[in-house]
């Protein structure tokens, strides 16, 4: 087990950012009381897991798992032209956000059409939207969106002062029903997905990153120790970021740094959906984007699987008739009990096709390129 | 803490060694298992493999990492813990019993007291920590 010096520190090397010191959230000390291994994500100690991942996984698919996602920024755009703003910075089009409380998924992009990151808009009011952000891209993209605002009468304004729980599973809202007061629990209710609303100053959403029902709430950050233990006491189990990936993973669900970067088109990472070029709306990476669409997409995202036993980890190699592409995101999947990834592969690749996985030391394994998600609702949507 | 009972010995790269008749069990460390998180895929050598010290002989795969297992000493494998396969966690849950991983019949039964003792395995943790 010689890799073993070098393990503690493998999950962190995968991520982009080390520090020394790391950021905290206000429950930092709740994981570490919670016996959580805790790790470096983007420049945070962020909880791993709290004994195991794959038991918080399967909470998560079959009853409800809480997660302290403080890590992630909350980013405030306010001003007479705040949607004028990001109608130039945003790839996806925030003419699409009609309703107040309505959110947009979608990438900032540079002049090259590269990902500097992906993120969720919520409409709050005309002149006031809030962003939030990845944890390691996050001063990166506040310092660009300040860069870029000159020219508009907008305001920048970071929220430290807030942290961002998500409660997430089938029994999520039950959960809620039981520790939310009646006014907010009843405005949860009354959310359809992809929308988010305030219930006093609770923000609360209709958002996740697992592939289950739930929401995130974004509070004040003196309130989120209580408001984690409420949860917990009500049966919710404090889920790690190591269930979080194989959620998000099997969920099909992109990951800044692993399917996307500075570097590669959203075009190429299965964002096509997230870029809004229909109006002559120019934001910044759209002629490359253009560009890149006119002389023909080389490569594409999609899932794999494998056919047997092993695990799927980024940076392998697949080989198929299709030629050769790489696993950008890959684990074992505790849904499926089976080796998954996502997969940046040449354009012509059909899901379906057999392929080959090259494994760490060179052995080749069997799989098959398939559309992901993979698991959606507790449910798996691909066959085995 | 990590466990480290007094009765085994141990290698410097985590895996455990307890005597057996003439043979050897082998497994990974309670520090190693934790290390590495749940554990979803174990490679367990072919018994009749010869093996030489330090050679790599079995694969055991966490949610998050891989990592080889070396033979602790040099030998024959006698028998695999088939059971893994179908329960990789037991690894996690038990790694000093029913997380054995193989029998080594050692070519040199005494070479097994130059391996690192339960108080010289909790010197290296604690240099490690």
């Amino acid at each position: 087990m010689e890799a073993l010096a070098a393990l503690g520190r493998e999950f962190v090397c995968i991520e982009r950012e080390i520090s020394l010191m790391g950021h905290r959230t206000p429950l930092y000390e709740e994981h570490v009381k919670a016996g959580a291994r805790i790790v470096d994500f983007g420049g945070w100690d962020m909880p791993l897991h709290y004994g195991s991942q794959i038991a918080e996984h399967h909470a998560v698919r079959r009853r409800a798992g809480i997660f302290d996602v403080s890590h992630m920024r909350a980013v405030e755009v306010r001003g007479a032209d705040a949607r004028a703003f990001l109608r130039h910075v945003l790839a996806n089009d925030v003419d699409r956000l009609a309703v107040p409380g309505k959110a947009l998924y979608g990438c900032l992009l540079n002049e090259q059409g590269g990902v500097l990151d992906d993120l969720i808009t919520y409409f709050i009011a005309p002149d006031r939207f809030r962003l939030i952000v990845n944890a390691g891209p996050a001063s990166g993209d506040i310092a660009w969106l300040r860069r870029h605002a000159e020219p508009f009468a907008v305001e920048i304004t970071p929220r430290p002062d807030l942290a961002m729980l998500a409660v997430q599973g089938p029994q999520a809202d039950e959960a809620a029903s039981r520790v939310l007061d009646a006014v907010a629990f009843a405005a949860l209710g009354r959310l359809k997905p992809f929308h988010a609303t305030f219930a006093g100053d609770t923000f609360v959403a209709r958002t996740g990153y697992t592939g289950e029902r739930g929401f995130e709430m974004l509070v004040d950050a003196h309130e989120a120790v209580a408001l984690w233990r409420r949860f917990v006491a009500h049966g919710v189990v404090p889920a790690g970021l190591g269930a979080r990936d194989t959620l998000r993973l099997e969920a099909g669900m992109n990951l800044y740094g692993h399917e996307m970067d500075e570097h590669v088109s959203p075009l190429e990472s299965g964002l096509a959906w997230t870029v809004s070029l229909a109006t002559d709306r120019e934001f910044i990476g759209r002629s490359a984007l253009l560009r890149q669409r006119a002389q023909g997409l080389a490569r594409r995202l999609t899932g794999l699987v494998l056919q047997g036993a092993g695990v799927v980890r980024a940076g392998q190699e697949v080989r198929g008739p299709f030629g050769v592409g790489t696993v950008t995101s890959g684990s074992f999947s505790p849904t499926l009990s089976r080796g998954i990834g996502l997969v940046r592969v040449p354009i012509a690749a059909l899901d379906g096709e057999a392929c080959e996985l090259v494994g760490r030391s060179g052995q080749v394994l069997g799989a098959r390129l398939v559309a992901p998600p993979f698991v959606r609702d507790g449910r798996a949507l691909i066959d085995l | 803490m990590s466990k480290v009972p007094g009765d085994l010995r141990y290698t410097k790269s985590h895996e455990w060694v307890r005597a057996a008749g003439l043979d050897l069990v082998v497994g990974i460390t309670d520090h190693a298992q934790d290390l590495m998180g749940d554990m979803v895929f174990v490679e367990l050598p072919k018994p009749g493999t010869e093996l030489a010290v330090g050679k790599e002989c079995a694969v055991v795969e966490s949610v998050k990492a891989a990592s080889d297992v070396y033979a602790p000493l040099a030998g024959q494998v006698v028998e695999v813990n088939e059971a893994l396969a179908g329960a990789p966690e037991t690894l996690n849950a038990d790694p000093y019993g029913e997380g054995w991983l193989f029998k080594l019949r050692p070519r040199d039964p005494e070479a097994v007291h130059a391996l690192l003792d339960a108080a010289a395995y909790e010197s290296l943790l604690a240099s490690e920590a």
